[in-house]
């Protein structure tokens, strides 16, 4: 037990040493909350329209006014023809064109059917459809107000958004960030550190020591799961304090929960390190194994449902993708294991056989 | 320091270095690896990944009212193509129940006397509950949702309640040749990516992610290395000037760094049939400048470090915060304003630019000028820092 201990304070001093990556360590969560979580504004505001009127009349400067007196577009070109679009387009000037027919008050006035054509630059797709939606809105809206909708009836839709009423990408993205931190802390800290002990050798001063393999594993997992722990509470922290994320749950079950994630982070790191032998390596493999797939595949950003079956299957296998469920059914839903046992379990196997196996492979190098 | 023509002597040593830089590449198989797979996985795992495309939403219906209106509503959703029914029932603690275990993301709730209150007062309301965590895609839902309703109860306004003025619109829309008489017709249009794919969006942003990680992350941890292995004093006593060591040093990622492009641009085009609307040309030129601006941040961030590990992190770190606020992953547009603002001196934000309008838009060397400018002033700048930042002897 002595040895352990002392393996254990020889691990704090390493860290504690390396003040660079200790910084890293300790403000990565931070400014990458802060920054995702301030990234997105769903709201549609302040939208650069061009306007291509051949002809204007009192219909088209009347719908013009209409467009800039809401809070939404903002008309940075008007034109007679649509032959300058494609520049605005490209250079990102406008993101939406309106362009009227030629004689559109005095079509409509007559009775005839007046064409309007919506461009939207759709090069991001949603962005695009909410601004083409927009314009048909407050098209939509003065052609009710002038009497020219046929429909004399409306279903009108009452909206309760749940779990997330304002809509804040914050509350979406900073639980998510809160798995892609302990990643990065426990899978990529843990594999840097035992290869690091292998490439300067002092790996073998540790085998030939009367220490277990377990207990070298306690002692390389013990430091870095403190400091997961720790990387769990600032990202709480900043979440609540900074961007104002709900919590509806249990935090007691939220911190047993990110403990279970780290086990299974630090699993990997292991397993890693005992197959590789340089930094580089492992490294890379980390960035392959873990760092990439919890960014890209687990719903952090990207929502699963919105991908190819393909990786929709992959992403069950990253336990990242169980644990931001948990996180996010924790905070913003407020549900309990009754909810999250499933995700829950599925966690909990892969930390015994993520374990289990790194144990294994670390004493088959004892030999 | 002292800006002389390059003589022979200089290109001469400079050569030499940099072939041995290469050869040192080549003999490296991890790092064959990481300029090779890495951007390759990255091409295929993330274009695919990354998308906010909109599926068909599952959906809970309520419906109390149970009558030919309420299932038709029902049935106009479903075949919309944006709502999938998973379940249905009158029960609220059941459709909370699938809300909160994620099965449904939307319910729908038809309240009693719908269609009656639609034909005595010609409005009536329904409930939508919509789960709300993904913010954008629950506002883009619930328009589109606001529009069938819309179109729903056009179609129905005729039948149920025949006024005066519709049965007059009705004949006239049954003798006018145009259905649509005497009404606004919006015709809309996404311009560029017609299809709403995001693979068109992204493929070309992470063309850019790949050159920005060639640039930085390899040049750091290269140098890194040579200082942990002490390679690096060695280089240090030779006769070799700074200029000299910073080109050599350098010259081989940006090699690199195209190279990489290309092979993205390959994959980009055959796996993911991405549009190439302008001009190839310019936009190697334009990489060429940026990855000028990505060498030069990594060989500062190597003098700023000892180790390795201490590069990759800081460049890990360095390359996310830029990464973020480029644009890259989320349109710039939605960020709040002194974001935007920051992202002004991001220079991945302009490459980036550059090559969605190159590739998506087919913009030309005129659409692009401001970008390129601010990438050669940046270029010009950072590489002057990094030179004055390395020193030759170590402390």
């Amino acid at each position: 037990m002595n040895a352990l201990l002392g393996l254990l304070r020889k691990e704090w001093y390493h860290i504690l040493r390396d003040r660079r990556t200790l910084f890293v360590i300790i403000f990565y969560p931070v400014v990458q909350v802060m920054l995702f979580g301030s990234s997105i504004r769903t709201d549609v505001r302040d939208v650069r329209l061009a306007i291509v009127d051949p002809t204007p009349d009192a219909t088209t400067l009347e719908l013009r006014n209409r467009f800039t007196a809401s809070s939404v577009f903002r008309i940075v070109s008007v034109t007679p023809t649509d032959a300058s679009l494609a520049h605005l387009f490209q250079t990102d000037t406008a993101q939406v064109a309106v362009a009227f027919q030629p004689r559109f008050g005095e079509r409509l006035s007559r009775g005839e059917a007046a064409q309007v054509l919506v461009f939207s630059d759709a090069t991001e797709p949603n962005s695009g459809t909410s601004r083409q939606m927009y314009v048909k809105k407050v098209l939509q809206d003065y052609q009710r107000e002038i009497g020219l909708s046929t429909g004399a009836i409306r279903i009108e839709p009452r909206v309760r958004s749940r779990f997330n009423p304002t809509r804040v990408s914050a509350n979406l993205f900073v639980p998510g960030l809160m798995a892609v931190i302990l990643t990065i802390i426990a899978a990529l800290m843990t594999a840097l550190s035992l290869t690091r002990e292998k490439e300067t050798g002092t790996m073998e001063v540790l085998l030939v020591s009367p220490l277990r393999p377990w207990q070298i594993i306690v002692g390389k997992i013990a430091p870095y799961l403190a400091i997961g722990l720790f990387g769990v509470l600032s990202v709480y922290s900043v979440a609540r304090i900074v961007f104002g994320v709900p919590m509806h749950g249990s935090l007691i079950l939220l911190i047993a929960e990110g403990m279970l994630f780290i086990l299974v982070s630090l699993s990997i790191g292991i397993l890693i390190s005992a197959r590789t032998t340089s930094q580089r390596v492992a490294m890379l493999a980390v960035v392959m194994i873990t760092l990439l797939p919890t960014q890209m595949l687990s719903g952090v950003v990207f929502p699963i449902e919105s991908m190819p079956r393909f990786l929709q299957f992959m992403s069950q296998f990253f336990p990242a993708r169980w644990f931001i469920v948990i996180v996010r059914g924790v905070m913003l839903k407020g549900v309990g294991l009754a909810y999250l046992w499933q995700e829950t379990v599925i966690l909990g196997v892969m930390a015994v056989i993520l374990l289990t196996a790194s144990t294994r492979s670390f004493k088959v190098r004892l030999q | 320091m002292t800006f002389r023509l390059p003589g022979r002597a200089f290109i001469r040593r400079t050569l030499a270095l940099a072939h041995a830089e290469v050869l040192h590449v080549k003999r490296d198989r991890a790092m064959l690896v990481q300029i090779t797979m890495v951007p390759l996985i990255q091409l295929l795992i993330v274009s695919n990944a990354a998308t906010f495309e909109i599926k068909r939403t599952p959906t809970y219906v309520i419906d109390y009212d149970r009558t030919s209106t309420s299932r038709g509503l029902v049935t106009r959703l479903a075949s919309s193509g944006l709502v999938k029914v998973v379940g249905e029932s009158t029960s609220p603690d059941e459709s909370n129940d699938a809300m909160l275990s994620g099965r449904a993301t939307l319910v729908l709730m038809i309240p009693r006397e719908f269609e009656a209150s639609l034909v005595r007062t010609g409005t009536a309301t329904v409930g939508l509950d919509l789960n709300a965590e993904k913010g954008s895609a629950a506002g883009i839902v619930q328009s589109y949702v606001a529009q069938t309703l819309e179109a729903y109860s056009r179609e129905l306004g005729v039948a149920i309640r025949p006024t005066r003025r519709n049965v007059a619109v009705r004949s006239a829309q049954f003798l006018s040749p145009r259905p649509d008489a005497g009404m606004i017709d919006v015709r809309a249009r996404g311009w560029y990516n017609p299809t709403l794919d995001y693979k068109d969006y992204m493929v070309p942003a992470v063309l850019v992610a790949l050159v920005t990680m060639v640039g930085t992350l390899l040049t750091a941890q290269n140098i890194a290395r040579e200082k942990e292995v002490g390679t690096l004093e060695q280089l240090n006593v030779t006769p070799i000037s700074r200029a000299e060591f910073v080109t050599a040093k350098l010259l081989p990622f940006w090699v690199l760094g195209l190279l990489d492009l290309t092979l993205g641009l390959i994959v980009g085009r055959i796996v993911f049939a991405m549009p190439i609307r302008g001009s190839l040309f310019l936009l190697y030129g334009a990489a060429g400048i940026y990855l000028i601006v990505a060498l030069a941040i990594g060989l500062l961030i190597s003098t700023l470090v000892d180790t390795q590990q201490q590069a990759m992190f800081i460049s890990f770190f360095l390359i996310m915060i830029y990464l973020l606020i480029s644009g890259l992953l989320t349109p710039i547009d939605s960020m709040p304003h002194w974001m935007q603002i920051l992202s002004e001196f991001n220079p991945v934000r302009h490459f980036n630019a550059i090559s969605r309008g190159v590739l998506i838009k087919g913009a030309g060397l005129r659409q692009i000028t401001f970008q390129l400018t601010v990438l050669s002033i940046y270029a010009a700048l950072a590489m002057t820092v990094a030179i004055r930042q390395y020193r030759k002897r170590t402390a």
